[in-house]
């Protein structure tokens, strides 16, 4: 343990952990990053006479409105795992953690299983400006998702090793902060992507 | 963390190279974008003589860079037009993002930050390392991009689309560069906010905080919150690049007499928008640490506290705010409705006020003081008129009017060189001279010091002055032959003593790099406040250790007691108990 982190643990002057601090400064330029995309979205929306949307059946809104309640059950599995680890359960958290992980991996799965009948149907990347914001947007959601998958898988390893108590377990609460982030991108991206387009 | 303070003998490597402490990484970045500030100076040396003596071999080493840099760029010493295009979107790329922003933030930011509010270290010591070396790669990753087919990014540094997204593979790599260092940057401005708000030591409070620290807790936001949009929107370009999308191509866009095989429908403007949101306020990044440094060093050579603390710190704040919104001022030419025009018209001028605040306060902090003429306080003095000419002359720039007929010429090249160059970099050299004692534990040379400083100052006055008569002329910017253009003629021979005055700045920088290594070794050997200063980083030894202070300091007061009644030293440290 280095003094500085030292430091940090017994006070700050705000009185906020180091780690959350920083952890909400990361997720505050997120939201300039997807909300710089999701402006780009807007605009050529409904700016572009090119920007063709896809009748509702094939853009699959069921198979998506699943994908989107896995998301927030692992949200609220993701509050039960941090609720074990507080109260010093570390097989309940276990499970619950390893629910988050689970839930991450169907999502990805059931995008992947989008994505190629997406690609069968003609939706591509380069076929038009949906396809691209489409696949662009999603994309990079995906690429945060598998992020909080390889980080939930560290967050559950550390924890089986008992380096987590009732009164530290700081980073299981910063990477929840994360996932519940994530899970938030996709709430807006549901809506604007899937369901308006009449 | 594994890495103990206090700890004995550390390995080189790890002391060294692979270093979680502030102060190496400090340095690392200082010794780092000097290097890369040296790399677009020497850019923007050939640039000089071929706009100087338009498709005439470079002089002297003309056939030694013929065979370097090869037939696709300068055969026989003489500078093809793409290479031309490829050194000025370089120059300008390698200049901002790896010359100037990460010496501001990433060597001072860092050195001198944690030790101002009285901090042991960074909060995220190891972020801080991988923002160190996730910059380096990027910065390497930028200039390998001169090695591909076609050359590097030759689209200017603002890459407009749709040139930029039909240009060679070098262009694509610049992409890749921008999202590496803008990951580099957040981490950085991460670690700078929360190191701020949450490891001051005891009594440091908001109104005893040094103007840099202040200066940088503002840039740290901004880059924060300004970087992640040209993130998005050099991914944007990237996937229009090699993924096929049309997110900036229009519709049947003709590209040599053929269409584009697009499905279209993308706006090139949005490229425009998602860029200059991002690099509006990256001008306020590079000035703030500029500014934040000329308070330090005037105040501690003036013996006297600054005037205005609180309208700098408000006015700082404030630039903080408006820069999110006057970007579009950028795009008065690209077209846009008169009412809009108007209204960045007005958050434009608007944000004039706290910058010539700022302005003001320093030159009046100058009144009635002891002015002690030492290295430091030359390059803060030159950054006021400077910083002057730079600011005043962007007014015209700010009203849509005279802007239409100013924009894209040399006039405009001037005005920013002036912010950019005498300005902000004259300030971070300033900066070295200053914390150099601290960094080292020695003084740097003062005769060699002054000789950098007349040589660079004039250099500089001597390349972007002509720029404004130029500029007003009609001469447009990024023209490898501005004699192909007849109106142009008159004013050309103004490039003549400009291309004289870019060698001078060229040789005035040997004496500062010799300076550097040699003072190293021979540099007078001080104590821990040779400037007598009053903020924190002078109350720990020089070099200060691992772990920086001793003892966690108390802070007493605030940060420019000078010269204060009844007292037998004219300063009176923040640490010091009464």
């Amino acid at each position: 343990m280095s003094t500085a982190v030292a430091h940090v643990e017994t006070e700050t002057n705000t009185g906020i952990p180091n780690g959350k601090l920083g952890i909400w400064m990361f997720l505050a330029s997120e939201v300039m990053l997807f909300g710089g995309l999701i402006s780009a979205y807007i605009i050529l929306r409904s700016g572009s006479p090119e920007m063709i949307i896809p009748p509702r059946e094939m853009m699959g809104v069921p198979l998506a409105t699943f994908n989107t309640f896995v998301l927030i059950f692992s949200s609220v599995m993701m509050v039960l795992a941090l609720a074990a680890i507080q109260e010093g359960d570390v097989p309940r958290f276990g499970r619950y953690l390893g629910l988050v992980i689970a839930c991450g991996f169907t999502f990805l799965f059931v995008k992947a299983y989008e994505y190629h009948h997406k690609w069968e149907e003609g939706i591509t990347i380069s076929s038009n400006l949906f396809g691209s914001f489409y696949y662009t947007l999603t994309g990079l959601h995906c690429l945060h998702v598998i992020g909080g998958i390889i980080l939930m898988v560290y967050i559950l390893r550390c924890g089986l090793r008992g380096e987590y108590t009732p009164t530290s377990h700081g980073r299981v609460e910063y990477a929840g902060l994360y996932w519940h982030f994530v899970d938030l991108v996709w709430v807006i991206l549901f809506p604007i992507l899937y369901l308006l387009n009449t | 963390m594994t890495s103990e303070h206090g700890h004995g003998e550390q390995k080189f490597i790890w002391k060294y190279v692979f270093s979680v402490d502030h102060k190496t990484i400090g340095i690392q970045y200082l010794v780092t974008s000097f290097t890369f500030l040296f790399v677009g100076l020497c850019m923007m040396l050939l640039m000089r003589w071929q706009l100087a003596q338009p498709d005439q071999p470079f002089p002297v080493i003309g056939d030694l860079l013929a065979k370097i840099l090869g037939d696709d760029k300068m055969p026989t010493g003489v500078m093809l037009p793409e290479f031309y295009n490829q050194l000025g979107a370089m120059h300008g790329t390698i200049m901002i993002f790896l010359g100037v922003v990460p010496l501001g933030v990433g060597a001072f930011g860092n050195f001198v930050l944690p030790l101002q509010i009285g901090a042991p270290d960074m909060a995220f010591p190891r972020l801080n390392m991988m923002s160190y070396w996730i910059y380096l790669v990027g910065g390497f990753v930028m200039l390998s991009s001169f090695l591909f087919p076609g050359g590097a990014a030759q689209s200017g540094w603002t890459s407009y689309a749709p040139l930029s997204v039909i240009a060679p593979p070098g262009q694509t790599v610049w992409c890749v560069a921008m999202v590496i260092i803008i990951t580099s940057s957040l981490f950085g401005a991460i670690n700078f906010i929360v190191t701020t708000l949450n490891m001051r030591a005891p009594g440091m409070t908001w109104s005893r905080l040094p103007v840099f620290v202040w200066a940088q807790l503002v840039t740290a936001v901004l880059l924060l919150l300004a970087f992640p949009v040209l993130e998005a929107g050099a991914l944007l370009q990237l996937l229009d690049r090699v993924a096929g999308t049309s997110f900036y191509i229009p519709k049947d866009l003709v590209v040599g007499a053929t269409v584009f095989p697009r499905a279209g429908g993308g706006n090139p403007i949005l490229w425009q928008h998602l860029f200059w949101f991002l690099a509006h306020p990256e001008v306020y990044v590079l000035l703030l640490p500029a500014m934040g440094i000329v308070a330090e060093i005037i105040a501690t050579n003036t013996r006297k506290p600054l005037f205005g603390y609180r309208e700098m710190v408000g006015s700082m704040c404030l630039i903080g705010v408006l820069s999110f919104v006057v970007w579009a001022h950028h795009m008065f030419l690209s077209g846009m409705r008169t009412s809009l025009a108007n209204l960045f018209v007005t958050t434009t001028l608007t944000i004039s006020v706290p910058s010539v605040a700022i302005l003001t306060c320093l030159l009046l902090s100058l009144r009635g003081g002891s002015i002690r003429f030492n290295t430091p306080m030359l390059f803060a003095l030159a950054f006021l008129p400077m910083f002057g000419i730079g600011g005043l002359t962007g007014l015209p720039l700010g009203f849509a009017p005279t802007d239409l007929h100013l924009h894209d010429t040399y006039y405009v090249i001037g005005h920013f060189h002036y912010v950019v160059a005498p300005g902000s970099l004259i300030a971070l050299m300033g900066g070295l001279y200053y914390w150099y004692p601290k960094m080292f534990g020695r003084q740097m040379n003062r005769t060699l010091g002054k000789i950098h400083f007349w040589l660079t100052i004039i250099g500089m006055n001597g390349v972007f002055f002509p720029m404004f008569i130029q500029g007003m002329a009609g001469m447009q910017r990024r023209l490898a032959d501005p004699t192909a253009q007849t109106h142009n003629l008159p004013v050309q021979w103004w490039s003549i003593p400009m291309g004289i005055s870019a060698a001078i700045i060229f040789i005035g920088q040997f004496p500062f790099i010799f300076n550097f290594f040699m003072s190293l070794r021979n540099g007078e050997k001080v104590g821990e406040n040779p400037w007598e200063a009053t903020t924190l980083e002078w109350a720990c030894p020089s070099p200060p250790p691992h772990g920086n202070f001793v003892k966690t300091p108390e802070v007493h007061r605030g940060p420019y007691e000078y010269s204060v009644p009844g007292r037998k030293e004219d300063y009176w440290p923040q640490d010091e108990a009464a």
